[in-house]
């Protein structure tokens, strides 16, 4: 079976930096900033008032709409404002802040429970109460594409590819915390009564893999399916195709084809809340990049503001040009360090001069190196052409609503054109136009 | 508080291949140079002329006739350089001066810029401006005997000429008195460029190493071109025939530099293999059955002229598609 998709880019992986680095725990903050919406789906309303005491792992926000992911206190403390604060999405929205009182005082929910007896509903609440949501960047809640896929799903799939460049926090966590990812596969077979599980792993992460194998241990259930290092090997409808050969339709979910796919870390999410009742508090983060002093993976709770992170790595050592929440094929730049790190935050990178600088566009020259990279067989050329022109019919023509915006055809153009930008405008426009 | 003083805030992807227009032009560049040195040899300092002179001035009428209406410079791009090169590449080496100087205005100011630049133009610049320069037929037509001493700038009169292996295959429909090895090496009468095929093989490869071009269009071309010519020879020897017609006027030059022009092919795979195909049908119906023993540039300009269409009908299955029958609800 090929081991690759069609298309996609080569850009440098720049992981050695912290590829070899042990995560390390980031002291807790003094104050953690919690947005109400840190998930695909609905915002949740706050469940604690201004004043309040919180524990360690205290529910303080839900929604009872279906897709939706409460959030969880991440230190014990008091609540000091409940307001309007920038999230990393460039935004304002509701921010529950709390402040530390350093006591780590556990919320009495949280503890080892016994689930091997438990039924796979039973299972899905736990994984719903504990706010956890697919750790790989969309943050679409886990429960929801669980319950979805009841059923449907025959093919499971684990996404270890981690094909941003720069980035090693998977990588990390497959090296240190393998047998928390191996327990979160387990249950999750369980729960969709699978008894066959498939890790999608680019083979740059070659150590990882025997770790791996040891904590499978001799179970033949658990399969490693090494893929070739591309851009981007890890987005779930490439990575289905590679795995199973089946395409998941255009506007359809991957469990319409039968499959499900999950992070690495959202099986050991799963495990922890599933086996010890810990909801999502905490993500492994990347610091690094050129204007970063010392790169390190860091445990991080979540809310903790940037600005500690970067602090923990040594400051700026250039003044940054840009800075990203996330890898640099897809991540979102950032214009202030007060935002907090969220629940898909699996990254922070900092750029100084020479690769955050903004390059001008020169006119297309057609050479259809964006054709050669889409990895949805689109024919980007075009779609710019339609797009910059707001032929919005010929975009939808085009596909425009089947781009993944992985930016693999932006990172070869020769002319350096913003095809990206400008396909995601044509979406929206289209969007909008519909909801008319 | 940490600041960020002066962070930019842009869409992603955040970072770049480091592959820009002008490192891609520079490598078409390098991979023309192979031919220049086999023409130097062949015909003598005088290639160099043509060629410097055609250069200069395309990159002077890209300059001036932006400076003209005022818009930004593109000369940087070295898109410029390379039509200059390409045009030389295609002229006799005995023609005189000025004629590089109008085809090079003609190429860059109508054919490119007026169509607004570089990757707007539906057809191949030097081509265009070959096509258009055939109004010298006799200049256009002159082959010199390889290896005569020419003047370096003053237009040389009287010079021994020599039919090209073509105009040999097509007239007589008799193989012709060169070797194989002869023509690889570029050792016969024809344009300053074209006659190396060995050179401009060098120069491809190049090409494909740097992933400038995909083989695609040159392989569809003189594949198609090979093969008709070898199930229909006109000579008693079909593989000698074969090998004479790949090799013989411009098709390597055509194939690798000409028809792979980004602003005139398709963008397509599949696009790219039928503009392939095209050309080579187009090349051997013209020396076969026109009056010109070269088909490669006509062939080319006509083919430029379906890349909208070609485009349009050659668009690849999208990802989670199903191809539809005819008549079938488009999903």
């Amino acid at each position: 079976m090929a081991n690759t998709f069609r298309g996609g880019a080569h850009p440098d992986a720049q992981k050695n930096a912290t590829s070899h680095k042990p995560i390390e725990e980031l002291k807790a903050a003094g104050i953690v900033v919690l947005p109400v919406s840190m998930h695909t789906g609905a915002t949740c309303d706050p469940i604690v008032k201004l004043g309040d005491i919180v524990d360690l792992g205290q529910k303080i926000a839900d929604s009872s709409a279906f897709i939706s992911a409460p959030v969880h206190a991440t230190v014990s403390g008091k609540i000091i404002a409940i307001e309007p604060r920038l999230h990393p999405n460039g935004l304002k929205t509701t921010t529950i802040v709390i402040q530390n009182d350093y006591e780590d005082r556990l919320h009495p929910s949280i503890k080892p429970r016994d689930y091997e007896h438990l039924t796979g509903d039973e299972l899905i609440g736990i994984i719903r109460e504990a706010g956890i949501v697919g750790h790989g960047g969309a943050a679409f809640p886990t429960h929801v594409k669980i319950k979805s896929g009841i059923g449907k799903v025959n093919s499971l799939i684990i996404n270890a590819a981690e094909c941003e460049p720069y980035i090693t926090s998977d990588h990390r966590i497959l090296l240190e915390h393998a047998d928390e990812v191996v327990g979160g596969i387990t249950i999750l077979m369980k729960i969709f009564g699978l008894n066959e599980a498939t890790i999608g792993i680019e083979t740059n992460k070659q150590d990882a893999i025997p770790v791996l194998k040891e904590a499978i241990g001799g179970r033949q259930d658990i399969k490693i399916f090494p893929l070739k290092p591309k851009y981007p090997q890890g987005a779930e409808k490439q990575l289905i195709s590679v795995i199973t050969g089946r395409e998941v339709p255009s506007g359809a979910l991957p469990a319409d084809v039968g499959a499900a796919v999950f992070n690495v870390d959202t099986c050991g999410a799963v495990y922890r809340a599933v086996s010890q009742g810990i909801p999502m508090m905490r993500r492994v983060v990347t610091v690094s990049g050129s204007a970063i002093a010392n790169p390190k993976n860091l445990d991080v709770r979540i809310g903790t503001p940037l600005e500690k992170l970067i602090e923990a790595t040594g400051g700026f050592k250039e003044e940054p040009n840009k800075v990203l929440m996330g890898g640099p094929m897809m991540g979102v730049a950032q214009f202030s360090l007060e935002v907090p790190v969220i629940k898909g935050t699996n990254a922070i990178l900092a750029f100084s001069d020479e690769e955050g600088k903004h390059i001008r566009s020169t006119s297309c020259i057609r050479c259809g190196k964006c054709v050669n990279a889409c990895p949805m067989n689109l024919v980007p050329t075009y779609l710019y052409l339609y797009s910059e022109n707001e032929k919005l019919e010929e975009c939808e023509r085009y596909g425009v609503l089947d781009c993944i915006e992985c930016g693999a055809c932006n990172y070869e153009c020769p002319a350096r054109l913003y095809l990206v930008q400008s396909f995601r405008m044509a979406k929206q426009r289209i969007l909008e136009a519909r909801r008319k | 508080m940490i600041e960020l003083k002066k962070v930019i805030v842009t869409s992603s992807p955040h970072i770049r291949n480091e592959n820009d227009t002008r490192s891609i032009m520079i490598d078409v560049i390098i991979a023309l140079l192979p031919a220049l040195a086999l023409g130097t040899f062949v015909f003598g300092p005088r290639a160099l002329t043509i060629t410097t002179v055609s250069v200069i001035s395309a990159v002077f009428f890209e300059w001036f006739y932006q400076k003209l209406l005022k818009k930004p410079s593109t000369i940087g791009d070295c898109s410029a350089v390379v039509t200059g090169i390409l045009l030389a590449y295609n002229l006799p080496v005995t023609a005189p001066l000025w004629l590089p100087i109008i085809g090079t205005g003609f190429a860059v100011i109508l054919v490119k810029q007026l169509y607004g630049g570089i990757g707007k133009n539906f057809m191949n610049p030097a081509l265009a401006a070959r096509a258009f320069l055939f109004s010298w037929p006799v200049i256009m037509t002159t082959w010199v005997k390889p290896h005569t001493a020419l003047p370096l700038f003053v237009t040389p009169v009287d010079v021994v000429t020599a039919a090209t292996p073509l105009a040999q295959m097509k007239f007589s429909q008799t193989l012709p008195d060169v070797t194989v090895l002869e023509m690889a090496l570029g050792q016969i009468g024809g344009c300053l460029g074209e006659t190396s095929a060995l050179a401009l093989l060098a120069g491809g490869l190049y090409l494909l190493y740097r992933r400038v071009i995909t083989p695609r269009i040159p392989v569809a071309y003189i594949g198609t071109v090979a093969a008709l010519t070898y199930f229909f020879p006109r000579g008693n020897d079909p593989f000698l025939w074969m090998s004479y017609s790949v090799l013989g006027g411009g098709l390597m030059l055509g194939a690798i530099f000409m028809a792979t022009d980004y602003s005139s092919s398709p963008v397509t795979k599949t696009g790219q293999w039928i503009f392939g195909i095209g050309c080579g049908l187009i090349t051997v119906f013209i020396r076969y059955f026109g009056s010109y023993s070269e088909g490669v540039s006509y062939s080319i300009l006509v083919m430029n002229a379906t890349v909208w269409i070609i485009d349009k009908y050659s668009k690849p299955l999208k990802f989670g598609y199903v191809r539809k029958k005819r008549g079938a609800d488009s999903k």
